[in-house]
């Protein structure tokens, strides 16, 4: 009787971490990226078809979240990176307070235009799954890549994804 | 609320679990992530209270701070 | 009863393995590890005769991408002259030392432990292994989490090098997490503890009456419990935020073993962080519970059952609870490779009312045998702590 309780934990166990497949970190998307207005922290709208040319990468943050806050940096170094070479990136702040998050950018100030979404409404127009999200969109306005999440060593995925689609 | 109907709850709620859509979406999830909803904020603390309650209560088990008992007379 | 008992935790095993060939087709969404922490507490209670202190440590520290391990140093020094002792012995001092490491393996959105905690003192050695999986899905809005914990202990006597036993514990753990909407969770925690072995404490008597020369008199003989003990435990503990920024939280237990003890509490607790870094909380804790079958303040017989208790804790009783504590959070400039901390103090003030244990210490003149005032005690518990994330 004991052996068998024992023997089934064991087996419960192994099965929920056999079950357990690789995390995947990116998908494809398709389809154009839908257009957007947004407030800005410059002050002024910021309207993502006004980048068509340019790769744009659009990353949803908040001020709560922990991975956000470890990726904002990685994104500033790439920003200033590949800016000169045709790339946009587009912080989206779903923060319902702005004043959150702009303390939070007093702590780590970056360069790259920031966008406030307090309502969700891009975020449901995005279909956003999870906290941060990250998608590049190529210089055709179309959507090509999805990052859910921020794992450290994501970046150099971004970095690839960018190279790649400033090359096209 | 005896444990076969919590099993229950729980296997119907993984059986749905194929095709369930999350009704917290992530962008809204700022208060929950807020630390005064943390269910363990210290759990030193927690553990701690929790051993005193133990060594002297009968009841033992389901307390909110989790990890091993010390099995103390 | 027993059987009832051992036929339900079958049943658990079985479920626990359907559970684990469901848990595939979930969608996935990554987990994280707990984060690094290190935490210095120093603890004092001090009530009902006894007045224990000591400090616990905890560290934790991701050591490789998947895994973060973490240890933990716990002393309690103790002065008893409790109301046991004092009847049946004379005032001892005492420290208990205990030390604990866990590992945390993380892979996808399984997290998976393993710890080992060792307990010390003069006549009491305890061994615990337990291993544990924790699992997120619903895009993390769920959490289920299984443990199961083993322990091997070893009772001794300080008052004669004779006296030697072992207690075989082992524990089940089924929880779950759920997020219910933007401002609410609740968590459901069920547990099932089985105990076989020398359940009693060596020291401990029971008291019965007796007539000698005409008087009614009490003798005391050491108890006699029953070799095996499972209990079962179902709490729920839910957490709400407040419309302004402020939480509420409620917890309630249910617990009954097979030595007949049928035991229920429940907690509320107010969290109200102020602007200036200051956090406050609040609780109010009511537990009741009625007594052991074997258990009386006093037998009419040496004998006069199979199992004989007189220990308070399996008696009927009740208590309250009340605490509050005030900390402060602050974020660190200067020494960059810390984080963030806190500065915690906590003061909880207790109250036991018993309904069957009698204070067999009051004048024998006064009070005959079995018509002593029932005992009850208050006690303070003060906790000062400091945590750091890094």
């Amino acid at each position: 009787m004991r052996r068998i309780k024992t023997l089934l934990t064991i087996l419960v166990l192994l099965s929920t971490l056999l079950f357990n497949h690789a995390f995947a970190s990116a998908s494809k998307l398709e389809g154009a990226a839908p257009d957007f207005t947004l407030d800005s922290s410059s002050g002024e709208n910021i309207r993502l078809s006004d980048h068509l040319g340019e790769v744009v990468m659009i990353n949803f943050w908040a001020s709560w979240c922990g991975p956000c806050r470890q990726e904002m940096p990685l994104l500033e170094d790439l920003y200033k990176k590949y800016q000169m070479m045709g790339f946009t990136l587009l912080g989206i702040n779903v923060d319902e307070e702005r004043e959150n998050a702009e303390s939070l950018l007093e702590q780590i100030p970056v360069s790259f235009p920031i966008l406030f979404d307090p309502d969700s409404e891009l975020s449901r127009l995005y279909k956003v799954k999870a906290m941060p999200t990250t998608i590049l969109v190529d210089r055709d306005g179309q959507l090509r890549v999805l990052h859910k999440g921020y794992q450290p060593g994501f970046e150099d995925q971004y970095e690839a994804d960018i190279k790649a689609l400033i090359r096209e | 609320m005896q444990l076969p109907s919590l099993l229950i709850v729980i296997m119907m709620l993984l059986l749905q679990g194929c095709s369930i859509e999350p009704w917290v979406m992530p962008y809204e999830r700022a208060r929950l992530a807020d630390p005064i909803m943390l269910m363990d904020p210290n759990p030193v603390s927690s553990s701690y209270l929790n051993h005193v309650y133990q060594a002297r209560e009968s009841a033992r088990g389901a307390e909110s701070g989790q990890g091993g008992g010390c099995g103390c007379n | 009863m027993v059987m009832g008992l051992l036929r339900q935790a079958l049943g658990v095993k079985r479920h626990f393995a359907l559970i684990a060939l469901l848990l595939a087709c979930l969608p996935l969404t990554a987990a994280i590890l707990p984060e690094d922490r290190f935490d210095a507490l120093y603890h004092y209670y001090s009530g009902g005769g006894v007045d224990i202190s000591g400090p616990s440590l905890l560290f934790r520290k991701q050591v490789a991408d998947p895994v973060s391990m973490s240890t933990h140093y716990y002393v309690d020094t103790i002065s008893s002259a409790s109301i046991d002792v004092v009847t049946q012995a004379s005032p001892y001092n005492e420290e208990r030392t205990e030390y604990g490491l866990n590992v945390d393996y993380l892979n996808g959105k399984s997290l998976l432990s393993m710890g080992y905690t060792t307990s010390s003192e003069n006549d009491y050695v305890a061994n615990t292994v337990n291993i544990g999986i924790s699992q997120d899905f619903f895009g993390d809005l769920t959490n289920i989490s299984l443990g199961f914990a083993r322990g091997s202990d070893t009772v001794t006597r300080s008052t004669d090098n004779v006296f030697e036993e072992q207690v075989e514990r082992r524990n089940y753990r089924l929880g779950l997490s759920q997020i219910l909407s933007k401002n609410m969770t609740v968590a459901l925690a069920f547990d099932l503890t089985s105990d076989e072995g020398f359940l009693n404490n060596p020291y401990r008597r029971y008291r019965y009456s007796t007539v000698v020369n005409g008087a009614l008199t009490e003798d005391w003989n050491y108890e006699v419990y029953p070799g095996t003990r499972t209990s079962t435990a179902l709490g729920m503990r839910g957490l709400y935020y407040l419309p302004y920024r402020a939480a509420i939280g409620l917890e309630v237990r249910q617990f009954s073993d097979t030595w007949g003890v049928n035991a229920q509490n429940w907690q509320v607790f107010y969290r109200h962080p102020t602007d200036t870094g200051w956090l406050f909380e609040v609780r109010y804790r009511q537990y009741s519970q009625n007594q052991a079958s074997f258990y009386a303040d006093l037998f009419n017989a040496p004998n006069a059952q199979n199992y004989m208790a007189r220990d308070k804790e399996l008696s009927t009783y009740s208590s309250q609870t009340f605490g509050v504590t005030a900390s402060y959070g602050f974020n660190t400039g200067a020494l960059s490779w810390i984080e963030r901390g806190s500065v915690n103090l906590s003061w909880d003030y207790m109250q036991f009312d018993y309904a069957n244990f009698r204070d067999a210490s009051v004048d024998q003149n006064e009070y005959s045998v079995g018509n002593e005032p029932f005992y009850g005690f208050s006690a303070h518990i003060i906790q000062l702590y400091l945590s750091v994330w890094y």
